[in-house]
């Protein structure tokens, strides 16, 4: 074999002081060699945005490499000076970053920088600005960073990371930010670049599903080790430490729908740990004395299949405990009449122009949405971020005035409602928000946090009922009681998110709010998360409108789904029918850029060009069209009326019936 | 923007409106014109004639807000308020209390207030800046430890001491410069030195620790990282990215005050014995001439109310992403 192109050896990154160094990367050693992708993965703070900002030595001030090498190519990275490290950062190694909003520099233009990136010409610039696939390069050289959508920025970083032509190009969770369709145009594009350039990519992300259709190795990371690394395939046949597998058992799935989702235990180890034995020891099943006691060392399974563990060959171990099956029965009853009735919901936001800021247009966030949502029924509202889906939840709990339609619960219709009238209603639906660290106040103690609505809405108006009921819902989420009394910022993102929860129920509502309630979790996390919601569900009867982008929890957790593009609703059915037998060809796209992990289920992406285009200028006819791989002239002329198929299926496109025989 | 210009100009009425009426009642209801003219004639011997005389020499002897005693139009005009008040509108602010035309002194005030305050802001911001730039690249040194100190040393010490001790050590000791004084044309240059001199320095420690700040704010951001990953050098980063960033906060802070800058410096002025718009107030107070202090008032918040606007178009010209509408 030849020689590695990157070789990290014994890479150490501790954090503070000398006196109290905090090891965040504990010795790690990784090789990618040319034209390569190694995948490094692992849940948050496990230490590998750090390991990628260490090879490129731009730590921040508080971390610093007190031990190993890292050479790239014939160069020794650590012994140069920093003069010589910039002549290699950019031209020989060069680096995007997980949040193009903030990457960018905000009062340049993007040509400017990428120019600045190698002092290219100006139709290098261009040359580079197309080879991303910019559309009208030309022009778009002019613009700043925030007159670009996110995928552009993010492909104006790749770019500016290719400007140098680098031997190795360091990706750290280059997607995240992206939705599913724009995710999966970037990562064609990563792959086709490497095909076109040779150049070796090493991509850290925490989504197993894109590390499985990018990735040739991967590494898995955990509390500053690397446990495990194995080529792609491999791996996912047999992880083979237990924490790999655990983080494999976690993700979500359609397969999934009658268990409970396999969970860790704990959670990640504070850095000031002093580790004896295995640092998963505490949160192994499969522990046992030797792991408490010593180090395990580093064992091939196969020539290229390692990891950290004693019983790396001990087949039993990899028998994994049957998930215990869920009492009772998923299949929630189908209550007749809805508990919540949407019908034909509108949203608008006006455009305001000129001196007496007449209204000159209206954004249609919201378009004529009909939804129905049964008690214990979990409906989930999917689409990409824009679509307006966070809108219909708050215009549901009336944070917002629809412009038309109705929200009725039970019979009243609560956007005709007073406020007054309304006050009594608040109680029955409430909401979860995406980030629990924003979502809190961060002055008030968690029992404050939770009491707050039972005391605003005179449902416990005595101090020691309000006590009482706060311990008991502490206990329902899985907290321990005597949380109350400490403030949100002293829990972990997952435990914060419990909180929201026992915050929402409170007020013993009927209908759930969920508002992306995962999707800035873990998926280990996640996995918690999503557990506890089924079984509230199924405690508590509560019903779900469970908005999210992320279509596997779609596929484990919800009972129907409606899919949404550009304010209206193409398609909406049960969520069985729906993900196995989709009409619409939007669905079929958003399926598709779903990144799987079993190779046999994947299916080739259906590569949708283009973004979602702004409320502001819908075009013509069905708004899909311009982007639609089905297309015909008949769909720029009108908007597809809702047609029915078969039970509960609603879809809104001409070509409904024809699509379904071109899939499959 | 021609819109907006033109809405924000209008905004600006009502708000005109309302600290002329502000001050009419503080200058006219609070002080009554009878105390005013106590106060002028002195507190001994005040005879209801000498106050009487006193008023109508001075235009105080109007009703305040309603004159029953003529018909019409005059109804309205012919009261303290109109002359006093509403004529500020139209900038004609009247005689002063020793019969001078305050609009006229005005206008050949500003000049000197303008020749020290310029200076000061110019060569203040360009200390300033580097220095500040100069601390961010060496932050977290013992040069940057230090600057801490001498930084927060010099921002303690109050406005008065350098003033006095810059007079004592470069007029008095050193003879550098004159003490005090003003002269016409270019000859009014050596009296500029010291206290330009003295105002940029007064003001190192507090604008050197702000723009510092804005500087390491500004470097922790996740474009910097992405101009380091680019292989560029500290200072460029430093002078391209951090700079270009942080000069918005910079500039819009210097663009409310530019307005100000023609009203001139109360202590400075008074100390060097500048005749300009500062020390034209000082004297005013203590002289007990309300119609110039009422003047002056009145100007600031024009002035104040223009330099608010100016910062709102500023930050339209230098930050790409704020268009106004």
């Amino acid at each position: 074999m030849t020689a590695p192109l990157l070789d990290i050896a014994g890479l150490t990154v501790n954090l503070g002081s000398a006196s109290a160094p905090l090891p965040v990367v504990a010795g790690i050693d990784l090789t990618v060699h040319a034209g390569e992708t190694l995948a490094l993965v692992g849940e948050s703070g496990c230490g590998k945005s750090l390991t990628a900002l260490a090879l490129m030595r731009l730590l921040p001030p508080a971390a610093r490499i007190t031990a190993g090498t890292v050479r790239l190519g014939e160069t020794d990275l650590l012994h140069l000076t920093e003069a010589e490290m910039r002549r290699v950062r950019g031209s020989q190694m060069a680096m995007i970053f997980q949040e193009p909003q903030t990457a960018l520099n905000p009062v340049l233009t993007v040509g400017a920088q990428i120019a600045e990136a190698g002092s290219l010409s100006a139709t290098r610039v261009i040359e580079l600005l197309q080879a991303v696939g910019i559309p009208d390069s030309v022009l778009r050289v002019h613009d700043y960073p925030h007159q670009l959508s996110g995928g552009m920025k993010q492909r104006v970083m790749i770019a500016l990371a290719l400007a140098g032509n680098p031997q190795l190009l360091i990706a750290d969770e280059p997607t995240t930010a992206l939705d599913v369709t724009i995710q999966a145009q970037v990562l064609r594009l990563l792959k086709r670049l490497q095909h076109e350039t040779g150049m070796a990519l090493l991509l850290i992300t925490h989504d197993l599903g894109v590390v499985a259709e990018t990735a040739n190795r991967l590494a898995v990371m955990y509390a500053g080790q690397i446990v495990e690394t194995a080529p792609v395939a491999d791996f996912f046949a047999a992880p083979a430490h237990p924490y790999s597998r655990r983080l494999l058992e976690s993700l979500p799935s359609a397969a999934q729908r009658e268990q409970r989702l396999a969970t860790i235990a704990g959670r990640v180890p504070p850095l000031k740990t002093l580790f004896i034995g295995c640092r998963f020891a505490d949160r192994c099943q499969m522990a046992r004395e030797i792991c408490h006691t010593t180090p395990p060392p580093w064992q091939m399974r196969n020539a290229e299949h390692g990891a950290r563990c004693h019983f790396v060959d001990d087949h039993r171990q990899l028998v994994v405990e049957s998930c215990q099956l869920a009492v009772g029965s998923w299949q929630s009853e189908i209550a007749p009449a809805p508990l919540l009735r949407v019908a034909d919901l509108q949203v608008h936001f006006p455009i305001q122009r000129g001196l007496l800021r007449r209204t000159v247009g209206q954004i249609k966030a919201v378009d004529g949405v009909t939804l129905d949502l049964h008690a214990g029924q979990t409906l989930a509202l999917v689409g990409e971020s824009g679509c307006g889906k966070t809108t219909i939840g708050r215009a549901i709990l009336q944070l917002l005035a629809p412009t038309g339609g109705t929200i009725c619960y039970g019979e009243h219709n609560l956007s005709a409602l007073t406020q007054r009238q309304l006050r009594p209603l608040r109680k029955e639906i409430q909401i979860i928000f995406q980030d629990p660290y924003a979502a809190m106040n961060p002055r008030l103690l968690v029992g404050d946090v939770i009491g707050e609505g039972l005391l605003a809405l005179g449902l416990a108006p005595r101090r020691a009922d309000r006590e009482r009921r706060v311990a008991e819902l502490l206990t329902l989420v899985g907290l321990d009681a005597a949380a109350a009394n400490r403030y949100p910022h002293e829990f972990s993102g997952g435990q914060r998110q419990r909180i929201c929860i026992a915050r929402a129920l409170a007020v013993e509502p009927r209908i759930l709010i969920c508002d992306e309630p995962t999707s800035a979790l873990d998926v280990s996390v996640q996995a918690q998360i999503l557990n506890l919601l089924k079984d509230l569900q199924q405690r508590l009867g509560l019903a779900y409108l469970f908005i999210t982008h992320n279509v596997s929890v779609v596929a484990y957790l919800a009972d129907a789904v409606a899919v949404m593009y550009l304010g209206r609703i193409v398609e909406q059915g049960a969520v069985t029918d729906l993900l196995t037998d989709s009409r619409h060809p939007y669905t079929r796209a958003l399926l598709s850029a779903v990144p799987v992990i079993d190779s046999t289920q994947r299916r080739s992406v259906i590569q949708l060009d283009g973004e979602m285009p702004s409320p502001r200028q819908p075009p013509p006819g069905c708004h899909f069209h311009p982007r639609c791989p089905d297309a015909e002239p008949d769909c720029a002329r009108a908007y597809p009326e809702m047609q029915q198929f078969g039970a509960g299926r609603l879809v809104r496109c001409f070509r409904a019936d024809l699509s379904c025989q071109t899939d499959n | 923007m021609g819109v907006y210009v033109l809405r924000r100009l209008l905004y600006a009425v009502p708000i005109l409106i309302g600290v002329n009426l502000l001050t009419f009642v503080l200058f006219f209801v609070v002080n009554a014109p009878d105390d005013m003219a106590r106060m002028q004639l002195g507190e001994k011997r005040v005879t209801p004639e000498a106050v009487q005389l006193w008023k109508q020499a001075h235009g105080y002897d109007k009703p305040l807000l309603f004159n029953a005693t003529t018909t019409g139009i005059a109804q309205f005009t012919d009261t303290i308020f109109f002359d006093k008040s509403v004529r500020l509108f139209a900038f004609q602010f009247g005689a002063s209390d020793d019969g001078r035309n305050i609009g006229a002194d005005i206008a050949q005030r500003m000049w000197p207030s303008l020749a020290i305050a310029l200076p000061v802001l110019i060569v203040g911001l360009a200390v300033n800046i580097s220095v500040a730039l100069g601390l961010a690249l060496l932050r977290a040194t013992y040069v940057d430890i230090g600057s801490v100190v001498v930084l927060v040393a010099l921002l303690s010490i109050s406005g008065l001491f350098y003033i006095i001790g810059g007079q004592f050590v470069l007029s008095k000791l050193l003879h550098l410069a004159p003490i005090s004084g003003y002269d016409t044309g270019l000859n009014a240059l050596k009296f500029l030195v010291l206290p330009v001199l003295i105002g940029v320095i007064s003001g190192i420690g507090a604008g050197t620790r702000w723009y510092r700040t804005l500087f390491l704010e500004e470097i922790s951001k996740d474009y910097v990282r992405t101009a380091r990953a680019k292989g560029l050098s500290e200072t460029r980063v430093l002078v391209r990215h951090v700079l270009g960033n942080a000069l918005i906060p910079i500039l819009t802070g210097v663009v409310v005050v530019l307005p100000l800058l023609f009203m001139g410096s109360l202590l400075t002025e008074s100390f060097f014995g500048i005749p300009g718009l500062g020390s034209y107030t000082i004297d005013a107070i203590s002289n007990q001439d309300f119609a110039i202090v009422r003047s002056m008032v009145f100007l600031g918040a024009v002035l104040y109310i223009l330099g608010l606007i100016l910062t709102d178009f500023s930050y339209a010209l230098v930050d790409p992403r704020i268009r106004l509408q």
